[in-house]
């Protein structure tokens, strides 16, 4: 049974996104996402002020496995990377949730956070893999 | 998941183990992290089950005469009891059909293992092969078999074996196998770490699992044998050569015995053709020096311009950069660009091994 922190939102492709206070919101995947990943053992990262669009595959996590696109649950620009993930990409497995985000993105249209996925429907949308 | 399970199947799920299917079986590919199951493996003990792999005990008084057809390696090379051989079983046209190891227990009676993806087909030849010798293959069930690897592998085993398989394993050398008390413990393994590959009875299973886990040996999943195998430069069947790839491009030439002249292996004519034409490619090793992960089927570009693949890639955990084995024209040079994912990035040329005995080659 994964975890689904109930004050995040997710998008079907295992984001998740936490909104701050400044306006800005977090990016990371979720904690179902680096399990059927395996180890992750590399992260490339957007550009800091890359405009990006709903949708854009804008990030890579590589496991042992497999390489997985992330993709941009809203658009915004680009204003942080966590680069701790470049020397302990394995962070992305041991604390998804909070050291290992990966992006902080600066919302263009905040409509588009609301209509991501709240925790139970996440839940529903993974019960089924 | 409803795939084929080893005698040790629940023992993996009590462990915590992930399964998946590997070639319709139901296997643990971690029991948490691959990686650290990998540096277990390089600095203490680490084992694998490895029940799905294939026994096929080959008895008969042509056994011999048998085998030097069927294998291009010559097993006339065994001459004390227990001793083992890799080779490669190739068909007419030279291709590898599997790799395999056969142990001499004496002049009528070889066990061979072969791989658990190929057993059907392997099977199905070497049957059809000994018509013409009257000799019995038999695929052996009556055993589970468990891979103890690591430099203090042997130790710990043999912490739980009995008095008489300690005497009986005392002083046994690399490849090399003994029959103890219903077991089969040989000293040859698929990590380049020194440890043992074991056939055990089956109703000793549960126990043998449980006194290795309580000697400090740690359960290793499908994802760290991979990492283990590629870092110690060992193929993989299905991936590094198939039937359509001859030995000589997959760095197995070391394992055709050519002398003496007379012997004709299924595949020497086929061999020979190949030598005299002149044979253009090699498996080489491969290092990328930045960021990324090589990964099998990628293409290569030589400094000579020519092209070649990536047959196994992964990240190795020992040397913290990516490796792979690739089929490469021997004029490639010493740094060839390879396509990841649309990119074009350099990776040095290196000897098919990158780490034995837990020491870095490269």
């Amino acid at each position: 049974m994964s975890d689904i922190p109930s004050e995040l939102k997710y998008a079907s492709s295992h984001e998740w996104a936490r909104l701050e206070e400044d306006g800005s919101v977090v990016i990371g995947i979720t904690d179902h996402a680096q399990a059927l990943l395996g180890d992750v053992v590399y992260v490339e990262l957007p550009e800091v002020d890359a405009e990006v669009g709903a949708g854009d595959e804008i990030a890579v996590v590589e496991s042992v496995k497999a390489a997985s696109d992330i993709y941009a649950p809203i658009s915004g620009t680009i204003v942080e990377v966590n680069e701790t993930l470049e020397d302990s990409p394995e962070t992305v497995n041991s604390d998804s949730y909070g050291d290992g985000w990966m992006f902080r993105i600066q919302p263009s249209d905040a409509a588009e956070l609301d209509a991501m996925l709240d925790a139970e429907a996440y839940a529903e949308s993974i019960a089924d893999e | 998941m409803a795939g084929l399970k080893t005698p040790f199947h629940q023992l993996h799920i009590d462990a915590g183990a992930r399964m998946v299917d590997f070639g319709g079986w139901d296997m643990p590919i971690n029991y948490g992290s691959q990686i650290d199951e990998h540096h277990a493996v390089r600095t203490d003990a680490g084992m694998f089950d490895v029940s799905h792999m294939t026994i096929v005990d080959v008895t008969g008084a042509q056994a011999k005469a048998y085998l030097q057809k069927l294998l291009a390696n010559d097993v006339a090379k065994l001459t004390e009891s227990g001793k083992a051989l890799y080779s490669g079983m190739l068909n007419e046209q030279g291709g590898v059909i599997d790799d395999l190891i056969t142990y001499y227990i004496n002049d009528e009676f070889y066990r061979v293992v072969v791989n658990a993806s190929t057993r059907e087909k392997d099977l199905k030849w070497m049957t059809e092969q000994a018509q013409a010798f009257g000799v019995s293959v038999a695929h052996n069930l009556n055993f589970a078999m468990l891979a103890v690897q690591g430099p203090n592998a042997i130790a710990k085993t043999q912490q739980v074996m009995s008095e008489q398989q300690r005497q009986d394993c005392a002083d046994m050398g690399v490849f090399f196998a003994v029959e103890s008390e219903g077991f089969f413990i040989a000293r040859t393994g698929y990590t380049g770490e020194d440890g043992y590959e074991i056939m055990v009875p089956l109703n000793a299973v549960d126990k043998f699992w449980q006194d290795l886990i309580d000697a400090g040996v740690k359960p290793c999943g499908l994802g760290a044998r991979d990492t283990l195998r590629l870092e110690a430069g060992m193929n993989l069947y299905g991936n590094d050569m198939d039937e359509t790839v001859s030995p000589l491009v997959a760095n197995m030439g070391w394992t055709i015995s050519w002398e003496p002249e007379e012997r004709d292996f299924i595949g020497r004519a086929a061999l020979t053709a190949q030598k005299a034409a002149g044979v253009t490619e090699k498996l080489a090793g491969l290092v990328l020096e930045g960021k990324g992960v090589l990964r099998s089927h990628m293409k290569v570009v030589g400094e000579d311009g020519s092209e070649g693949v990536i047959t196994s890639g992964t990240m190795s955990p020992t040397l913290k950069k990516s490796i792979a084995l690739a089929r490469i024209s021997k004029t490639a040079g010493e740094t060839v660009m390879v396509d990841i994912r649309g990119k074009q990035v350099p990776a040095k040329v290196v000897k098919p091994s990158f780490v034995r005995k837990g020491k870095a080659l490269v």
